[in-house]
């Protein structure tokens, strides 16, 4: 990471400025993804007034990094009024859609307005896979002539190609894609229980040999990352946080309800009843969240990856506590290194019991 | 001589981060950090305020220097700015540009 952003991030830690923001402006969506975690009902959403207020009180409490992201941000009328506003306030503006209803006019807004990235779900390069995982006819098609209109703008896009059993092949195709078409490509393989806490969409994940060729391809990982055992548990490393999720940045849904991250669905206010700032500041669900390091987690702190792992502690809470191990991250560790979690031991003793 | 006016280019995100302004390119995503002077040029760059009087104003009489000196150094300063491609700068005033 950049130098200037690595301090900015560390001072924002050390300060308790919310840095980084994911809006969801709707759960609405055109699409049907077998693997979504979002339900598409229009509860309730903020109006344009509301999200309005919501980004002027945000400007003001220093959040910097704006993702706008849903459901499908498009369908919001109001979209690009949001962003011009977002915009006004400086932010930093990211934009994650499907890209189903960007053509050339709305390609050419997203750059005048100044988004700085477009983040578009490519599950395939293979039309039926990836129409059948979306359940949208022609999507493919129409998500990558976004993608060929938002470049041809001069806008930086990034390919998201989420790894699930129906595409466990098709990764390095769709990085190719991403080549060709002027893109950033980006893997993430690992599916995350609905928001509600059903955990049934995880029979979509890919099995643990799959996972164990994507860790240990450079062409993903990079040269060192996935190579080396974790290094030792020091101080340091005890008292590290996990993520920056409630430290420096949080998510906030269409409904207005703050979350530590939109993969940590734990309720910590809402911006309806609470100033932004009053969250973030004295939510006891947040305070809690930033109360906790590695040597609190009472399976991980004597863990062998304690060091090295990725360990979501948004996934450790839809398992049954934030202080808990996340089995998906479990599960990386022991394909970069061979070595089995500590949790992993646990649930074996367990089960041989 | 003639005035100088100063604007923030639309293609930029911007944060006072406590006494530093964090300026990020959206355009080819390069960051800068500028020390608590600087930021506070750049938070005063209106476009219709000539750069003489926001030093006056806003630096000579916060950081107690020399007027003439803390001209030329944030002369200095909005140039490589303007170079950088985040700061408009014009002999003239710079009307609405912004999104």
């Amino acid at each position: 990471m950049n130098t200037i952003l690595e301090n900015l991030n560390s001072k924002a830690i050390q300060l308790g400025i919310p840095l980084g923001v994911h809006l969801d402006v709707t759960w609405r969506c055109n699409e049907r993804c077998v693997h979504c975690y979002l339900d598409h009902d229009d509860l309730g959403e903020m109006t344009y007034d509301e999200i309005e207020d919501l980004l002027t009180q945000m400007a003001a409490a220093g959040v910097f990094f704006l993702t706008i992201s849903g459901g499908e941000p498009l369908l919001r009328t109001d979209l690009f009024a949001i962003i011009r506003r977002a915009r006004e306030l400086t932010f930093n503006v990211k934009l994650k859609t499907n890209g189903i209803l960007i053509r050339e006019k709305e390609a050419a807004l997203i750059r005048e307005l100044g988004v700085e990235n477009v983040q578009v779900s490519i599950y395939s390069h293979r039309a039926e896979v990836h129409d059948a995982i979306t359940k949208v006819k022609g999507s493919l098609n129409r998500s990558l002539d976004a993608i060929r209109f938002m470049v041809s703008q001069g806008l930086k896009v990034t390919i998201a190609n989420v790894v699930m059993k129906q595409t466990r092949f098709d990764y390095p195709s769709v990085q190719k894609l991403a080549g060709e078409l002027g893109a950033s490509f980006t893997i993430d393989p690992t599916i995350t229980p609905h928001i509600n806490g059903d955990r049934s969409l995880l029979r979509l994940n890919i099995d643990r040999n799959d996972l164990r060729e994507i860790m240990n391809d450079k062409t993903i990982a990079g040269e060192d990352q996935f190579i080396a055992v974790a290094p030792g548990a020091d101080e340091d490393v005890m008292d590290s946080i996990p993520c920056s999720a409630g430290h420096s940045a949080c998510y906030v849904s269409p409904y207005g309800d703050v979350y530590p991250c939109v993969q940590f669905p734990l309720p910590s206010g809402n911006v309806r009843q609470q100033k932004f700032i009053d969250i973030w500041k004295y939510s006891p669900q947040l305070e809690e969240v930033r109360s906790i390091r590695s040597r609190d987690l009472p399976v991980c702190s004597s863990c062998s990856h304690v060091a090295g792992c990725s360990r979501c502690p948004g996934l450790a809470y839809m398992e049954g506590s934030m202080r808990g191990p996340s089995t998906a991250d479990c599960e990386k560790s022991f394909v970069k290194t061979g070595i089995p979690s500590a949790n992993m031991l646990l649930k074996a003793a367990k089960a041989n019991a | 001589m003639s005035e100088k006016y100063i604007k923030p280019s639309r293609d930029i995100a911007a944060r006072m981060m406590v006494d530093e302004m964090v300026v990020m390119s959206v355009k080819d995503s390069r960051v800068f950090s500028l020390n608590p002077v600087a930021s506070v040029i750049w938070s005063a760059a209106d476009g219709f305020t000539p750069l003489r009087e926001i030093v006056a104003r806003k630096v000579v009489s916060e950081f107690d220097v020399d007027a003439e000196v803390a001209y030329q150094d944030a002369l200095e300063l909005v140039e490589e700015l303007a170079q950088e491609g985040i700061l408009l700068l014009a002999d003239h005033p710079i009307g609405q540009e912004r999104v």
